[in-house]
């Protein structure tokens, strides 16, 4: 890890108004969970459904999203990289810095937002809080790690990722049953399934093959985007 | 060597030969008509790199490829007599398939305006004799019929497996004129507030991220809480007006309440005060993103 980079991530992802507009999304979770306590009479189903589908499916992957491929893409779409590139610090190095300072926006602004929502809404009944807070933390790592991979590998990685994020877990997910298995999303609820205990949510994949494959893929990610930072070829806009 | 006081500077400019135009100006609106063609060439990628093909096309096609299905069970179904309606409403299609939707919104609409920003071209075209209320229609319009023909092709491709079904014509002609009405009215919103997004940044990616997080984050949280509410608490009219909230359940209670389709979010508007005001809203919003636009253009830069 090195301190100067991350130093230099952090200021280009959240300094100006960029921290504003990320610290809406999650301002606007919390806010929705404090006016459904107020005015509804909540379940711990309830608060399952609504975690599940605002806060793990569209939250997590859009905020892995932008954090994820903020942390570089910028930076090697303007061309800037390479004045890190040039230093003497090894490629994976500069990878784990900026995975560093992604997952941390990622964890400060989805995932602990999920979790006090959680408890905002069902207080600590069925752990639904711990479960989603966990949950969130999970998808939160792994969505980064991939997406930074993403920004690396592709100059088009918004909309790949993207098209991954919503049309492969969201919309081939509720047609095939399959794609299921394959998706950082089921592999998060299998994570929160284990903590709510069964019955609140449910998830199509074991929890031991859930936690094999979410390390598999945050392991290889981070150290593929090291190799493919290594042989990156600065190419011109299209 | 120092300039002599006689020799005052005479600079001229050569005539070289190079012949001027003097023929028919075509003018402001031909201008302004060439600028929507392509823009709208512009929207599925036709007229520019193939890489820039790969995206509206192929999201085009998986719009597309459910419509095709679904008109091929229409049509198998019925011949056996399994069947006597179309299986899929063809109001509720661009709901069914709004994930989609929303990408190609969100990488065709930076692609129609964000790179005018970009490379600077926008002074180069108000340099024309467009003015900047054409830039604006031609671009809006461009966008809004990009998006129509995106969801209109489908909605007509199981209109003809209806009809090829011999499922009754003059019911399934009145039922598809609405749907493509409804489309319509899908297309001029999110071509909106797509255009308006995309308009205040020059980067892509970031207009790319931010109209989506718009459209996608709208719709989960209105449809998460409809779910609580509506379902949870029974409470259906209070989730039928939070329907207001995202581009999409607004539409759709339109729909619901104006149209008389289904509603694909939990519920529609609650009565015709309700669906008077969804109407009204949505009319808000074409006109605020038409003039809103209009404002953000005052200025060539972002």
């Amino acid at each position: 890890m090195n301190s100067t980079i991350i130093r230099m991530t952090a200021r280009a992802m959240l300094g100006g108004r960029r921290i504003y507009l990320l610290a809406a999304l999650s301002v606007l979770l919390l806010v929705l969970a404090v006016l459904l306590r107020l005015f509804a009479d909540l379940s711990p189903d309830d608060t399952a459904q609504f975690l599940h589908g605002v806060s793990l499916s569209t939250l997590l992957p859009l905020f892995g999203l932008i954090v994820g491929t903020g942390a570089i893409g910028p930076e090697i779409d303007d061309g800037s990289i390479v004045y890190i590139l040039a230093k003497p610090i090894s490629r994976a190095e500069i990878v784990r810095s900026k995975l560093l300072v992604a997952v941390t926006a990622a964890i400060a602004f989805a995932a602990a937002p999920t979790f006090l929502a959680g408890a905002i809404m069902a207080g600590t009944s069925a752990n639904v809080a711990l479960g989603f807070g966990v949950g969130a933390l999970v998808a939160g790592v792994t969505y980064s790690a991939l997406f930074l991979l993403l920004a690396i590998a592709t100059r088009h990685a918004v909309i790949v990722g993207l098209v991954y994020a919503l049309a492969w877990e969201s919309l081939v997910g509720s047609f095939v049953p399959g794609a299921r298995t394959l998706s950082i999303q089921q592999w998060a609820l299998s994570v929160t399934e284990a903590i709510t205990g069964p019955g609140v949510i449910s998830s199509d994949v074991s929890l031991g093959a859930a936690l094999v494959l979410l390390v598999l893929v945050v392991g290889g990610t981070t150290w593929y985007a090291g190799e493919r930072l290594r042989v990156l070829t600065l190419a011109g806009d299209d | 060597m120092s300039p002599q006081p006689e020799a005052a500077p005479s600079g001229v400019i050569h005539d070289i030969g190079y012949r001027g135009y003097d023929g028919p100006r075509l003018g402001r609106n031909l201008v302004a008509r060439a600028l929507f063609f392509h823009s709208l060439r512009g929207v599925f990628g036709i007229g520019r790199s193939a890489r820039s093909k790969v995206m509206p096309m192929g999201l085009f096609a998986v719009i597309w490829l459910p419509a095709l299905v679904i008109a091929v069970i229409t049509v198998v179904t019925a011949s056996q007599g399994l069947l006597n309606d179309v299986p899929v409403q063809f109001a509720r299609y661009p709901m069914l398939l709004q994930p989609a939707v929303a990408i190609f919104l969100g990488t065709q609409a930076p692609q129609a305006v964000s790179l005018d920003l970009r490379y600077n071209t926008l002074p180069l075209y108000l340099s024309r004799p467009l003015e900047r209320v054409d830039y604006v229609t031609a671009k809006y319009a461009a966008l809004a019929t990009g998006v129509f023909i995106l969801l209109a092709i489908p909605i007509l491709t199981m209109y003809i497996g209806a009809l090829l079904a011999e499922l009754p014509a003059g019911e399934q002609t009145g039922d598809v004129v609405l749907a493509l009405i409804g489309a319509a009215l899908f297309s001029l919103v999110l071509a909106g507030i797509g255009l308006l997004i995309a308009s205040l940044t020059a980067r892509r990616g970031f207009g790319v991220a931010a109209i989506i997080t718009v459209l996608v984050m709208s719709y989960s949280v209105v449809s998460g809480l409809q779910g609580i509410i509506g379902h949870g608490q029974s409470d259906l009219a209070t989730a039928g007006w939070l329907g207001l909230l995202s581009p999409m359940t607004l539409v759709d209670g339109v729909q619901t309440w104006a149209l008389g389709a289904e509603s694909s979010a939990v519920a529609g508007p609650p009565g015709d005060l309700a669906g008077l005001v969804f109407c009204l809203v949505t009319a808000t919003v074409v006109v605020g993103s038409y003039l809103c636009l209009m404002y953000r253009y005052r200025k060539v830069t972002v």
